[in-house]
């Protein structure tokens, strides 16, 4: 392979390792906004706490000698679980009180809970950058393509599909799935079919912090630190991938992610690095002014 | 089976519901007839728990249910057929039927169940893998109640199911009405379409201004002077 092709094709592997992560966030708040219209901007925090509990739970299990994957597992379950009960407790004390309030009141709320919460890890652990243990090991049978794409990025791709595809299992098969979709297409009759919204609700936050708590744990492996100040830039760039996919759209979150992800590495490679949150933000802007609705996102349903 | 005592509902300060009383009982069609906005609406989703009532009693089966969740008072067995029908447009037809069938626990009769509400209405059979939001409004309301039928209701709501249809589809949905009561399920029927509704009803209730004004069976209502004026048209 020449030269040309072998750069083009590790901007591009990078970009979709990068891109899956934003899609792992972008569904967080893709499903939020469509059960209950409310941009949730403390998502990219949930994110951030999700790496910190990462780093928190290797950092002891490594006192111990445990296995690199068996660390990588109970490191990613730990984040997991502590990342659903913030989210879960997220809505219940900062969004369900202002349920019936006007639509700006919950905005404010969620800006006020991602400051708060990124004061607080600031003040709990610290300002600085922490280094973050490589987790993810190398496998050698993935040697052979390590010219365009390394290990940690093959296992970050096919855990972020893997997750995916569960999810969109869940959301397509289950009765739990179906009683989401519903809840997001009609509030007022899926409660008249028994559906019970506000556990609907708060499912849909656990869900969408677990994933956050996934990509959090994943993508701090790869950057190798983190501080508290990351699920800004992260929940920026996800809330765009979830825009371009077409807000409330689960399936253009996943692909809005990976877009963004290639696009944002093409021109960082190709034009400079410092371009790559530019372009990012340019997409954003681009996409809100000519189809608002993204890629994915269908016009208005008329209710009869 | 159901009652009202002294029903009072607001939306904010303004009052919907004023000292609703009425009555149905097992195996009954009853209709409630009223112009637009005269609190019809409001009366089933007070009774189905979405807007709780601020003061008065409604008891199903002797057990209070004013003030308990929509989640509890269709696990009792009361489902509604809402005014605009109200389909989940991106969901198929199967899943909206799905979905009516939520809270039942006995899965292994709903497949008996799919069979009776297809034969009722076999193009729904048709249109199964079909997005709801691409039905006509004659389909949408043949889903909208055998969604409601699929959680097998003993008490059935339908608001104004004759709503924006066809002369020709009016009259089969008005028969399977007939049907799905006569196979044992207790209708109450909200209609602006009194004719229509009194013809298959045993007894109706006349709501005006959020406050019942008139009682009586169907045959009577359809004969009285002042309903015939001031909703038939006569
Ligand atoms: N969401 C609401 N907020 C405020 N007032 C409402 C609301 N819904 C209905 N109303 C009022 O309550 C009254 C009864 O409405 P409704 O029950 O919908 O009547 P109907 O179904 O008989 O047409 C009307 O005066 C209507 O304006
Ligand atoms: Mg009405």
């Amino acid at each position: 392979m020449n030269s040309e092709l072998q750069y083009f094709f590790e901007l591009v592997f990078s970009g979709i390792t990068k891109g899956s992560i934003y899609a792992l966030i972008a569904l967080g708040y893709t499903m939020v906004y469509g059960i209950i219209e409310l941009i949730n901007f403390a998502h990219g925090e949930i994110y951030m706490i999700g790496a910190f509990t990462g780093l928190i739970v290797a950092g002891l299990l490594g006192i111990f000698g445990f296995p690199l994957l068996g660390v990588l597992a109970i490191a990613v379950i730990c984040a997991i679980i502590w990342c659903a009960a913030y989210g879960y407790t997220i809505e219940k004390v900062a969004y369900r009180p202002l349920r019936n309030a006007p639509r700006l009141s919950p905005l404010i709320s969620a800006i006020g809970m991602s400051i708060f919460l990124q004061n607080y890890v600031q003040l709990a652990q610290t300002s600085d950058f922490l280094p973050f243990p490589q987790l993810i090991p190398d496998f050698e049978f993935l040697d052979s393509i390590a010219y365009i794409v390394s290990s940690t990025d093959v296992v970050i791709i096919v855990l972020s599909a893997v997750v995916m595809t569960a999810l969109h299992c869940f959301i397509k098969y289950t009765n739990m799935g179906k009683a989401m979709r519903a809840t997001a297409q009609n509030r007022k009759m899926a409660m008249l079919l028994g559906i019970d919204a506000d556990s609907i609700i708060s499912v849909t936050f656990v869900i969408g912090s677990a994933l956050a708590a996934i990509g959090g744990v994943l993508i701090a492996s790869r950057m190798g630190s983190i501080d508290a100040y990351i699920g800004f830039l992260a929940g920026m760039k996800a809330f765009t991938a979830a825009v371009l996919g077409g807000i409330g759209s689960i399936p253009g979150a996943m692909f809005g992610g990976l877009v963004l992800g290639c696009c944002e590495n093409l021109a960082a490679g190709y034009i400079s690095s410092d371009y790559a949150d530019v372009f990012a933000f340019l997409i954003l802007v681009l996409i809100l002014t000519f189809r608002p609705s993204g890629i994915f996102g269908r016009a208005p349903v008329q209710k009869v | 089976m159901l009652r009202l005592r002294n029903v009072d509902t607001f939306y904010g300060n303004i009052q919907a519901l004023r000292g609703i009383c009425l009555n149905i009982e097992e195996g009954e069609i009853v209709t409630l007839i009223g112009a637009n906005g005269a609190g019809k609406t409001t009366t089933l989703m007070t009774i189905c728990g979405v807007i709780p009532p601020l003061s008065g009693t409604i008891r199903f089966r002797d057990k209070p249910i004013q003030h308990l969740p929509p989640n509890k008072i269709v696990r009792m067995g009361i489902s509604q057929v809402p005014e605009g029908r109200l389909i989940f447009p991106q969901l198929t037809v199967m899943e909206n039927l799905e979905l009516g069938a939520y809270l039942r626990t006995d899965k292994e009769n709903i497949g008996k169940d799919l069979d009776y509400i297809f034969s009722l209405f076999p193009i729904l059979a048709e249109r199964a893998k079909q997005q709801g939001g691409t039905l006509s409004g004659g389909e949408q309301q043949m889903l909208a109640i055998s969604r409601a039928l699929m959680g097998r209701p003993t008490l059935l709501l339908l608001d104004e199911p004759s709503l924006g249809l066809a002369p020709i589809i009016i009259r089969q949905i008005f028969d399977i009405i007939k049907k799905v009561n006569e196979d044992g399920t207790t209708v109450f029927l909200v209609e602006q379409n009194a004719n229509q509704a009194l013809k298959i009803a045993h007894r109706g209730y006349v709501i005006e201004n959020g406050a019942i004004m008139l009682e009586d069976s169907a045959e009577r209502l359809l004969k009285n002077e002042a309903v015939r004026k001031a909703y038939l048209g006569i």
